[in-house]
């Protein structure tokens, strides 16, 4: 069961605003059934600190990646996951998180994976949410378990693997690190533990868009026309356009996945979460450092 | 890791980390990180005075002084990173008022034995070995001063 879409007006100029709800549409709808209401975040305890009233935490890293493959969960542990969290397969999602939606970003886009149909994302987040002063709670969330299919992930549509990346050479490559990352100062984000590339520098012809350029000053979506500013005018890219973001684990590059998907209307884009962290440590790739995009590598 | 080297605090935690089942063991994080001594006043007038923490995701800031052999540790995180202030608070609660040596001897890998690899993730108790890799430092570099 599916709960009606978020009619506010200034999300209908986006290619799909059906994919966002605002602050005060969550706070009508919240405890109508059909409504799951997910608290994704990049600390592991924020959630425990205060939540929105009915929200279930799913956390990036001990939920939705494997324990120990580099991968993400299997079907099996997924369906596990999510009956355990109350949500059925035809359940709305609502995601929200810190961070300018970073981590809830990159949750929606796992979800995705798994062709879990109606998963939106709470424009602004969980500092919005706050700073409207809106409700908050420590109280734990009872939720009544539910049967969730097993269903197969399809990473064909919407996420890339080292190799697709190689082939994709001559079709536009977004990075959306910080420019410190981009140029090859730094192998992390500012202020980010190493994680462990060896290298550092961008993928040859990759544009440098900082993913939160697709945020505005209060932690929502920039609107349509600023975000065509950036990604067509800008960047150059086109309708029909084949694209592959990353990043330095695919979490930043979920959320402009996002973007260039839900609210700009690219059909074929897809996030490389091997990212800078497998790239900047893999056997002769092709790598270019600073500012400069460079040429499409030589076969 | 030697356990005759560990101080009692730092043992007790561990252990009291260690009776519990996973998710429990959040809960107790949450509850060191509510428990964050606030800074001495003359920290909080003086914020250049503390160092920051490149390992962890979030701001950290860590300041130690010695005062006569004995080691007196200061942290502050914002309340939006708990799991950044529970590490913290373990330090903070397990270190202060320790000797220079005694300090210096806790075993590094000492983040690693607290059982919250499972809970909140290898990579972000290794924010919590950086912490403690610097405190040792400052402590270093304060004697040596």
């Amino acid at each position: 069961m599916s709960v009606e879409f978020d009619p506010a007006e200034r999300f209908t100029a986006y290619a799909h605003p059906e994919r966002l709800v605002s602050t005060e549409w969550l706070a009508e709808h919240l405890g109508e059934p059909g409504l799951a209401v997910v608290e994704s975040d990049e600390d592991v305890l924020l959630y425990e600190t205060g939540h929105i009233p009915g929200a279930v935490k799913v956390d990036w890293h001990t939920d939705l990646n494997d324990p120990v493959v580099r991968d993400y969960v299997d079907p099996e542990r997924f369906a596990a996951l999510l009956g355990s969290k109350g949500i059925a397969r035809d359940s709305t999602v609502v995601i929200y998180g810190d961070k300018n939606n970073w981590w809830a970003a990159y949750a929606l886009w796992v979800f995705t994976l798994f062709g879990h149909e109606d998963v939106r994302l709470l424009d602004g987040g969980r500092d919005l949410w706050i700073d409207e002063g809106r409700e908050i709670t420590t109280e734990p969330t009872t939720v009544t378990p539910v049967e969730y299919p097993v269903v197969e992930r399809d990473d064909a549509a919407i996420r890339a693997f080292k190799e697709d990346v190689l082939a994709h050479f001559g079709n536009p490559l977004i990075d959306v690190r910080s420019p410190e990352e981009y140029s090859g100062e730094r192998t992390t984000a500012p202020a980010y533990p190493e994680e462990g590339a060896l290298r550092a520098g961008h993928i040859p012809t990759a544009a440098s868009v900082p993913w939160a350029r697709a945020a505005a000053s209060d932690g929502r979506f920039k609107s349509r026309d600023e975000l065509d500013a950036i990604y067509r005018d800008e960047v150059g890219l086109a309708d029909g356009d084949e694209i592959i973001a990353y990043c330095r684990i695919g979490e930043r590059s979920s959320h402009t996945w996002f973007v260039l998907t839900h609210l700009l209307g690219f059909e074929h884009v897809r996030n490389y979460d091997g990212s800078w962290t497998e790239w900047g440590s893999a056997v002769r790739v092709p790598i270019v450092s600073g500012s400069e995009r460079g040429e499409v590598p030589a076969r | 890791m030697d356990a005759t080297l560990l101080p009692a605090a730092l043992a007790d935690t561990r252990d009291d980390f260690l009776a519990l089942a996973v998710r429990d063991r959040l809960q107790l994080l949450l509850d060191f990180s509510n428990e964050l001594p606030e800074l001495p006043q003359h920290f909080r007038d003086h914020p250049d005075l503390l160092e920051r923490v490149e390992e962890c995701q979030s701001p950290v800031y860590l300041f130690v002084e010695v005062v006569d052999g004995v080691v007196r540790l200061h942290a502050t995180a914002p309340a939006e990173s708990p799991t950044t202030r529970g590490f913290a608070s373990i330090l903070v609660q397990g270190l202060d008022g320790l000797t220079v040596d005694e300090v210096l001897a806790v075993p590094a890998d000492y983040p690693q034995s607290l059982g919250l690899g499972e809970a909140v993730s290898p990579l972000r108790v290794r924010g919590m070995t950086g912490m403690l890799g610097r405190v040792k430092r400052q402590v270093r570099e304060r004697v040596a001063a």
